[in-house]
């Protein structure tokens, strides 16, 4: 058994900011960092020049990475991370960053997931995004990782009885969330029928199992509970974390991440168990990732995920909060900033400072991160758990 | 079920002709090996000379043990379909025009798991498939997982035939019909279903043996071609050359001699003259033209063959200005190639060794016969390959070569 991670102590999380995607830009993803950060600032009522740590995700800056944005923002900094890690990106960076601060390396980290999208740039994308992609994928037509989740969503069908009604019902909930939630890119409601029959992509894939790409951005604030108490700054906790990367690399075909591996520690190290968990940010890039994610995230039993999903409602207001702004799903998928949607929610969720519609009383909430599809499989598996100030171990 | 391919409609000359548009074309150097073992019409994967374990997709270093010796090894390619998809959008040109595309995942029994075009012949997931290697219209190597046992109209598959150049219903041109390989190619090409084949003929005032059956076969018909004659070649090309979906170029002038055996240059100059000059006035005349309909609907121009010999890639010395006429014509249908790559259109070199005819009277067996060289041409077509080694002989002096090919020039130098 592995030592466990020591608690983050006094480090908490604060300021979540999301600069509204749009579906397409001119701008670069430049344009959109720097709108992140200037939000963080407002937001937290900080100088440019108290940011000390800054990490950076994005797949659109080349050829720029994190240090050149410091000179294109004219910030110093002394710490700097960049994390290109998709889905994975957000978990990963308020990881690195609560132990920066917590170590003393950094004071104030800005985190900030953010992409642009130009009319043509996912198809420009696809050749650089992996080599075993360019090799072995992008040759077969499907463009992107639509064929790699349409063999998986059907592997999961044939093998665990989940029906399309099923994936159906997580999209249609998932919308209910959204139409309260200003930022989301699809704003009318979306019925049983409308999903069912909506254009096939890959099948059994349809329109409405699939992401919308679009531009934009969100970030957060690490920083000592002290620092944010001074400047006034509701906080969240972040009672534990998890990532993995490249588990069960033996699995002929992906119906499992690396959750399973580390879901143990992760609420172990919380002091908490699922059950007390009151609303999950799955990542919904595809609904099967979000069942797959709660079955390894321990709400239900491997292949139990359909059947409960029959089960619950997934509204802010029902049983099963889920992805309550609407997920990517609904409210669009802006490259890197995916990976902190759910993150930058569920600190809105536990500080009050909702867009969305609030989950009443919520205490503690899971954000789950999920990415990189370099070959057949997304390699990154992520996890946190948040509670609002005063809640938890 | 694959529908048999319907017999191609008569062309409105009215419509626009496509412009041809390829798969994702850009690899990896690594995985440039299954290229290379794919236009041999070989399924090869990397093997880790350490451990042993099969890796996908090409890498540079072993999954399993980090050994960085990967030698690329011949698959059996049995496996299973895991799961399916058909694709109904793509951001790919090439592929917008083609869809839906079915496509499989495919746990092979050697180890790892491969994304490949699926055959439709190949049953619903789960089910057994055989996976193989094809060159796609980039020319690049790709993977179709095709069903277990042969099935009705397998050549046939819609996918399938985007990968390869059957002469079902496509016209034909033979560069040459006074040989023997000539007439055995006319028949092969007919017997495959070829819809129409021209056969040249470079001296039509001449009766020369044979000719006359092969104009009586339905679909063929003679046409004068002399390939030391710029102006025919020109004349001809502008009759048939928007026409032709296959050339394939067997003329050849064939002779035996060294430096030392002969004075003068008058033959050497008459073996480069139709060899390496006749290559080069036919693809000047007819490669545009077939370029331009390289996207013409189901029978578009697809393929350009030509007969080289073993001998270009290592000098005979017995043979020695015939198989320098071959390597100038090796190199320079690697520029044809390149040239006809953007396209789509698949250039095949074909490199017997001696055939058994009057020019290899002196030579041991075994000697490869002008049917089982037609034959050879006819199944490169159909599988799609870039390079051919028809007969025992060839074979083993291309294992030769490319193991070492100091050993093979000093081998062929003590045979001469
Ligand atoms: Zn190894």
């Amino acid at each position: 058994m592995t030592r466990a991670a020591a608690d983050y102590g006094d480090v908490v999380v604060a300021a979540p900011v999301t600069v509204p995607y749009v579906r397409h830009s001119i701008r670069s993803a430049h344009h959109f960092v720097a709108r992140a950060l200037a939000g963080l600032l407002r937001r937290a009522g900080l100088a440019k020049s108290e940011i000390d740590g800054l990490s950076l995700a994005s797949f659109t800056l080349a050829p720029d990475t994190a240090i050149g944005l410091t000179q294109h923002l004219g910030i110093t900094t002394r710490w700097l991370d960049f994390l290109p890690l998709g889905g994975a990106s957000g978990v990963v960076a308020l990881r690195r960053a609560l132990r920066a601060v917590q170590s003393g390396d950094a004071e104030v980290v800005a985190c900030i997931g953010a992409d642009t999208n130009h009319v043509d740039s996912f198809r420009q994308s696809l050749g650089s995004f992996s080599v075993f992609a360019r090799d072995a994928v992008f040759p077969y037509g499907s463009g992107g990782p639509n064929a790699s989740f349409a063999f998986l969503t059907s592997h999961y069908m044939q093998s665990f009885g989940a029906r399309r009604e099923d994936f159906a019902k997580l999209c249609v909930a998932q919308r209910q969330n959204a139409l309260h939630y200003p930022h989301a890119m699809f704003k009318k409601p979306l019925s049983l029928e409308e999903y069912l029959n909506a254009r096939p992509i890959a099948e059994p894939l349809r329109l409405f199992d699939c992401v919308m790409p679009c531009a934009g951005a969100e970030g957060f604030l690490v920083m000592s509970r002290g620092r944010a108490e001074a400047l006034g700054l509701p906080y969240a906790r972040v009672l534990s974390t998890m990532e993995r990367h490249n588990a069960f690399a033996e699995d002929p075909i992906q119906l499992r991440g690396g959750w399973s591996l580390d879901r143990d520690r992760l609420y172990g190290s919380a002091g908490i168990a699922p059950e007390d968990v009151d609303l999950v940010q799955t990542y919904d890039d595809y609904p099967v990732m979000s069942m797959i994610q709660l079955e390894d995230l321990g709400f239900c039993a491997k292949g139990e995920a359909p059947e409960f999903v029959r089960r619950h409602s997934f509204t802010t207001d029902g049983s099963f909060p889920l992805n309550t702004c609407g997920g990517q799903l609904s409210a669009g998928q802006a490259g890197c900033a995916a990976g902190f949607l759910g993150l930058v929610e569920s600190i809105r969720q536990l500080t009050d400072g909702n867009l969305a519609r609030p989950v009443e009383g919520a205490r503690f909430a899971l954000a789950v991160g999920f990415g990189m599809i370099t070959y057949d499989r997304g390699l990154c598996s992520a996890a946190a758990i948040l509670a609002r100030a005063g809640d938890g171990a | 079920m694959i529908p048999p391919l319907p017999r191609p409609k008569r062309k409105n000359p009215v419509l626009r002709t496509r412009a041809p548009l390829l798969p994702p074309g850009p690899r990896s150097r690594a995985a440039l090996g299954l290229t290379a073992a794919a236009a041999l019409g070989r399924f090869e994967l990397q093997e880790c000379a350490a451990c042993g374990a099969v890796q996908y997709p090409p890498r540079e270093a072993c999954h399993r043990c980090l050994g960085v010796e990967l030698p690329w090894r011949r698959q059996s390619g049995e496996g299973e379909l895991i799961a399916e998809t058909t694709i109904h959008h793509s951001h790919d040109t090439f592929f917008r025009e083609r869809l839906p595309w079915r496509l499989g995942m495919v746990r092979l029994d050697a180890g790892p798991t491969v994304v490949a075009h699926l055959h439709g012949g190949c049953g619903t997931a789960p089910a057994r498939v055989l996976v193989g290697a094809r060159l796609d219209k980039a020319g690049q190597g790709v993977l179709v997982a095709f069903p277990p046992e042969e099935v009705p109209n397998m050549a046939d598959d819609r996918q399938l035939r985007e990968m390869t150049c059957d002469p079902k219903y496509r016209k034909v041109l033979i560069t040459d019909g006074k040989t023997a390989v000539g007439q055995a190619l006319v028949r092969a090409v007919c017997a495959a279903g070829a819809e129409l084949v021209w056969v040249g003929h470079a001296e039509p005032w001449k009766k020369l043996p044979g000719l006359e059956q092969i104009d009586a076969m339905p679909g063929v018909s003679l046409v004068p071609l002399d390939l030391t004659d710029s102006r025919a070649v020109r004349e001809i090309a502008g009759e048939i050359g928007g026409k032709v979906d296959i050339l394939i170029n067997n003329a050849e002038v064939h002779r035996t001699q060294g430096i030392a055996s002969r004075s003068g240059i008058e033959v050497a100059r008459a073996e480069m003259d139709v060899n390496y000059f006749g290559l080069l006035r036919l693809a000047q005349e007819f490669a545009p033209a077939m370029r331009a309909r390289a996207a013409d609907g189901q029978s578009s121009a697809t393929a350009w063959v030509n007969l080289l010999s073993v001998f270009a890639l290592s000098s005979f010395p017995g043979q020695g200005t015939y198989s320098a006429s071959k390597a100038a014509a090796l190199s320079l249908s690697q520029t044809l190639r390149a040239e006809m790559r953007p396209a789509g259109i698949r250039v095949i070199d074909v490199f017997p060794g001696p055939l058994d005819d009057e020019w290899n009277q002196t030579l041991p067996p075994p000697k490869v016969s002008p049917e089982a060289l037609a034959r050879a041409i006819v199944a490169a077509l159909r599988d799609g390959v870039e390079d051919v080694y028809p007969g025992e002989v060839a074979a083993e002096w291309f294992a030769r070569w490319r193991e070492n090919p100091k050993a093979l020039e000093r081998e062929l130098a003590s045979q001469s």
